[in-house]
């Protein structure tokens, strides 16, 4: 008998209740049980970033949480981002400057920055790319990341167009 | 799914933690998970029991009481990161954390599960080392206390019983002339380190070295502290000499070897870090005697 407790949580301000198996990751969660496939799953153990979302307001790996852990508890995913159906400005400052390629690492890039960019509004490159140490990018290297982060900052602060 | 199946248990309370630790085979207690999540994913543990302990709100805290810093297991690396009164108290630790995984691993990340982890370049366990920390193990018998010097029996392993949980450890603070340091060479920013050394150091109004302590990660399977070098220190003028020297015996220490890097390499690094960490330690005890 595969043990199994009833949860309920919100994700991107909805509510769900799943009866789920206690060993099911937060990540493959989010992914199989409410088809938000936005959360990348890459090695499985911790390391590679793709998998980040917010669990109460703070970036955690979901590949390295179980989905029970959450129960009563607040997840944003990659596709809360969206503001009023427009890309946030963090979303956007990645398109301008071409911040991703393959785009496997960017949903953990961006959660990871937007935890980072609610509590730095005056970020240095340097805290920047200290903050993305912890996702890793196999493509288009992290420049243009850095990049959006800082483009990001200053348009939130109403000081860039 | 990764992990293997389990059963789930999510206590409230260190009462309810130790029960259950007492009377249920092959349990596991998880606190952050950065450690022993991976670790079941992959399978290489596979416990029938999971007792999660995230739930139980007296493991996580913070406490500054007659010169000692007093910490929950359960405390997150980020509130340890974020807490005045170690930023104020304990720079060093401060300095220690920041090198610790990465701020997504930090903010589920704990002291007591990096501790009971007992990765031999853990940042945390070095600095326990390098303050004669004491861990607190808490089981139906009562709690016991366990030096951090008789903490490691061997790579990885805890001289924990499988009954006991680590409930908190006790940090006794730097003194407040002692200058602090911790340096660490990782190849990559926040994977672990190969060679990690913290260092502090005390002077007299002469300016001599009054006292030294070296703590060295990633020699062997766990920290070390090199009581004749720290002894030699003493007395000294802290000069670059003076370092090159001690750094060049810690470049002696036997060292261990992996599939990545050599014996020697590590000896090279253990040189090369302990000077750095001297030689920054005895630099800021200046400041603070000017101050």
């Amino acid at each position: 008998m595969p043990d199994t407790r009833e949860i309920t949580l919100t994700v991107n301000g909805k509510e769900y209740r799943r009866e789920v198996e206690t060993r099911l990751t937060l990540a493959d969660f989010l992914r199989h049980e409410l088809g938000l496939t936005g959360t990348h799953v890459g090695c499985e153990h911790g390391v590679c970033g793709a998998c980040t979302v917010l669990v109460e307001g703070r970036s955690a790996r979901s590949c390295l949480m179980l989905a029970v852990q959450c129960d009563g508890l607040g997840v944003s995913t990659i596709e809360g981002l969206v503001e009023g159906g427009a890309l946030s400005p963090l979303q956007q400052a990645m398109q301008d400057c071409h911040g991703l390629q393959c785009g496997f690492c960017t949903p953990g890039v961006l959660m990871t920055l937007t935890e980072f960019l609610r509590e730095h509004t005056h970020p240095t490159e340097a805290e920047v790319r200290e903050v993305l140490t912890g996702n890793l990018c196999r493509c288009t290297g992290y420049q243009g990341m850095v990049d959006a982060a800082l483009l990001a900052a200053k348009r939130m602060r109403g000081e860039a167009a | 799914m990764k992990p293997a199946p389990f059963t789930y248990h999510d206590p409230r309370s260190t009462a309810e933690t130790v029960d259950m630790l007492a009377s249920l085979e092959n349990a596991r207690v998880l606190a952050g998970g950065q450690s022993l999540m991976p670790m079941m994913n992959f399978r290489f543990a596979m416990p029938d029991h999971l007792i999660d302990i995230n739930k139980v709100a007296e493991l996580a805290y913070v406490r500054v009481e007659d010169g000692t810093l007093r910490c929950g297991a359960m405390t997150r690396q980020r509130d340890l990161e974020y807490s005045n009164d170690i930023g104020a108290r304990c720079p060093l630790l401060h300095e220690a954390l920041a090198h610790v995984g990465h701020r997504q691993t930090r903010n589920r990340g704990t002291i007591g599960g990096s501790l009971c982890h007992l990765d031999p370049s853990a940042e945390l366990l070095n600095v326990t080392a390098l303050l004669g920390g004491t861990l607190h193990a808490a089981s139906k018998r009562g709690v016991r206390d366990i030096a951090i010097n008789d903490f490691a029996v061997g790579y990885m392993t805890t001289s924990l019983d499988p009954d006991e949980l680590l409930a908190g450890v006790s940090l006794p603070l730097p003194g407040l002339g002692e200058g602090h340091a911790f340096v660490e060479f990782a190849r990559r920013r926040g994977d672990f380190a190969i060679v990690a050394c913290s260092a502090l150091v005390g002077l007299e109004r002469d300016g001599n070295i009054a006292s030294a302590r070296v703590a060295l990660s990633g020699l062997s399977h766990r920290p070390l502290r090199p009581a004749a070098i720290e002894r030699a220190l003493v007395g000294q003028k802290p000069t670059a000499d003076t370092f090159k020297a001690a750094a060049a015996e810690a470049g002696r220490i036997e060292a261990m070897a992996d599939a990545y890097v050599t014996a020697e390499y590590r000896q090279h690094l253990a040189r090369v870090m302990t000077y750095r960490a001297l030689e920054q330690a005895a630099s800021r005890a200046r400041e603070k005697a000017y101050a």
